[in-house]
């Protein structure tokens, strides 16, 4: 690309940096989405996590509210590691719904100890290290086919060609989900986070709503087979046999079987096209793993730090608690930024620098701490392993063509396309 | 300096010696064990350095705290004798521990 669109993107950048640093502290509200479509983000969590890492917001989205923002590496670990205090049982993300709002799905993710903990284990096992050596070859041979059936010196949209074909894919494989109706996976991950306050383009809470039940009665049909087969390695299956699930009415079902999809898909999709952005933008890194390939283990890591391909947990106060010095009520909200946290110098050095060969690369917010921690995330770091893998040994270049058009929402931070060229 | 041995999955014996008050999963990452992953540096919150202590020395190595429990309950292959090696400190009193990895840290 020629210098001056850089230039360009540099001064944007330079004055969105401005604008924010003069604004009124109380204004700064991180949730607003406009500021992850403009990847202006950065720049507040920047000055928050200096001039007041504890920051009290409202939000004019109706359901969203006051809440606390934690921008501090330091003191989301604190959050994460104390789920006494710090519940999830009013949802993960910052949008409340009214009493008995149907839209509102239960999932593990959202439940405190001791279901959390029953749940939780139902599914472990398949995404358990010793059991990811069943998926490998099947992960790699489906990674090379995608990559073999790419155009050459031709541009096409990486998010939808590559990332969404493969991380459909593998939740397909998860599930023994029929092969030719994958992208309906897609259809479903994008509408479980679909949210009409935040998104003006996403569908009308009742399409919604109509679609998940679609979704629902596809899932019951794969259930009612598996729960009538012998038990398999499938996560229907192990849902279906499984003493803590098999119980579960349809719509702790469908909230489960969406966390798996989202889970399993927003993210690693995210993850896979951030990581070609920041390859491109970070050209001598590409150098250093041209010459030595077994930096794509570290390389992963860094990618899922520097992705952070979800932008934050939500956790509710049981109790009054003291945090960085700010006084914290019973029922407040507070959002666990691990974007800002993954960016954070006070525990990450070079925060600002995608470093592929970084000392400690694992240590990062992504997947979260505690007893949420990312069940999937081996699972994950194989994925990009092998997408890298593969992608090493077949092009010479991957260059980005265009600006990357980035998802409006707070919470998933993503992609929604990333114009690409390869050779 | 108090040495401790870690015994890999498949076997091998890696034996390392540490200053006192070393936790013992900064003994294995800081001389590169295989089989301890400590993602999240020690905070007790993410039950990557999941260990189970050689019989002969669960009673030096004391009790599992609540915290510890709460994320040892996420580990693949829960053990009477499964710790976090980030909750142990090693010291004089555990010169010559043995503690054996999993198959692999989630």
């Amino acid at each position: 690309m020629s210098a001056i669109p850089l230039e360009s993107t540099d001064l944007g950048a330079a004055a969105a940096r401005s604008r924010i640093a003069a604004m009124p502290l109380e204004q700064i509200n991180p949730a607003d989405p406009q500021l992850f479509v403009d990847d202006t983000v950065g720049f507040v969590f920047e000055r928050l996590r200096r001039e007041d890492p504890v920051h009290r917001s409202h939000s004019p989205i109706p359901g969203f509210d006051d809440y606390w923002s934690i921008t501090r590496y330091q003191d989301i670990m604190q959050v994460e590691t104390n789920h006494a205090v710090f519940s999830s049982e009013n949802g993960i993300t910052l949008l409340d719904f009214p009493p008995g709002d149907e839209q509102k799905l239960p999932m593990f993710i959202a439940m405190d100890p001791p279901k959390h903990d029953e749940q939780r284990k139902a599914v472990n096992p398949i995404v358990a290290p010793a059991n990811l050596n069943n998926w490998r070859d099947l992960i790699r041979e489906r990674t090379a086919k995608v990559l073999d059936g790419l155009p050459r010196n031709e541009t096409f949209d990486w998010v939808d060609k590559v990332s969404i074909e493969l991380t459909t894919l593998m939740l397909a494989t998860l599930f023994d989900f029929p092969l030719e109706d994958r992208r309906l996976l897609t259809q479903w991950s994008d509408l479980a986070t679909a949210n009409k306050l935040t998104n003006p383009d996403a569908p009308e809470p009742e399409v919604r709503m109509a679609e998940l039940h679609k979704m629902l009665e596809y899932f019951t049909r794969l259930w009612n087979e598996r729960i009538n087969a012998a038990p398999r390695t499938d996560l229907i299956s192990m849902l279906a046999h499984g003493p803590a699930t098999r119980n579960m009415g349809p719509m702790e079902y469908m909230g489960n079987l969406a966390l798996l999809i989202v889970g399993g898909n927003d993210t690693t999709r995210n993850s896979m096209t951030g990581g070609v952005l920041a390859l491109h933008n970070n050209p001598q890194e590409m150098v250093k793993l041209r010459a030595n390939p077994a930096l794509v283990d570290s390389m992963v890591s860094e990618i899922i730090r520097w992705q952070t391909p979800l932008a934050y947990m939500r956790r509710t106060a049981l109790a009054d608690a003291l945090l960085g010095g700010k006084q914290i009520r019973q029922g407040d909200k507070l959002a666990m930024w691990y974007l800002s946290g993954n960016r954070d110098e006070s525990a990450i050095r070079d925060a600002d620098r995608f470093i592929i060969d970084r000392e400690r690369p694992r240590q990062h917010l992504s997947f979260g701490f505690g007893i949420h921690r990312c069940v999937g995330n081996r699972l994950a770091e194989l994925q990009l392993k092998i997408l890298w893998e593969e992608i090493l040994s077949r092009f010479d270049t991957i260059e980005v063509v265009g600006e990357p058009v980035r998802v409006r929402s707070a919470f998933v931070h993503g992609f929604s396309k990333l114009p690409v060229r390869v050779r | 300096m108090p040495k401790v041995t870690f015994i890999a999955f498949n076997g091998t014996q890696r034996a390392v010696e540490v200053p006192a008050g070393t936790t013992l999963m900064r003994a294995a990452t800081d001389n590169r064990v295989d089989g301890i992953d400590g993602d999240c540096g020690g905070n007790c919150a993410c039950a990557t350095c999941h260990v189970y202590i050689d019989p002969m020395w669960t009673g030096r190595t004391g009790m599992r705290s609540a915290g510890e429990q709460d994320m040892l309950n996420l580990v693949a292959e829960l053990r009477d004798n499964s710790r976090l090696a980030c909750q142990i400190t090693v010291d004089e009193n555990l010169d010559g521990l043995v503690v054996a990895t999993p198959e692999s840290q989630h």
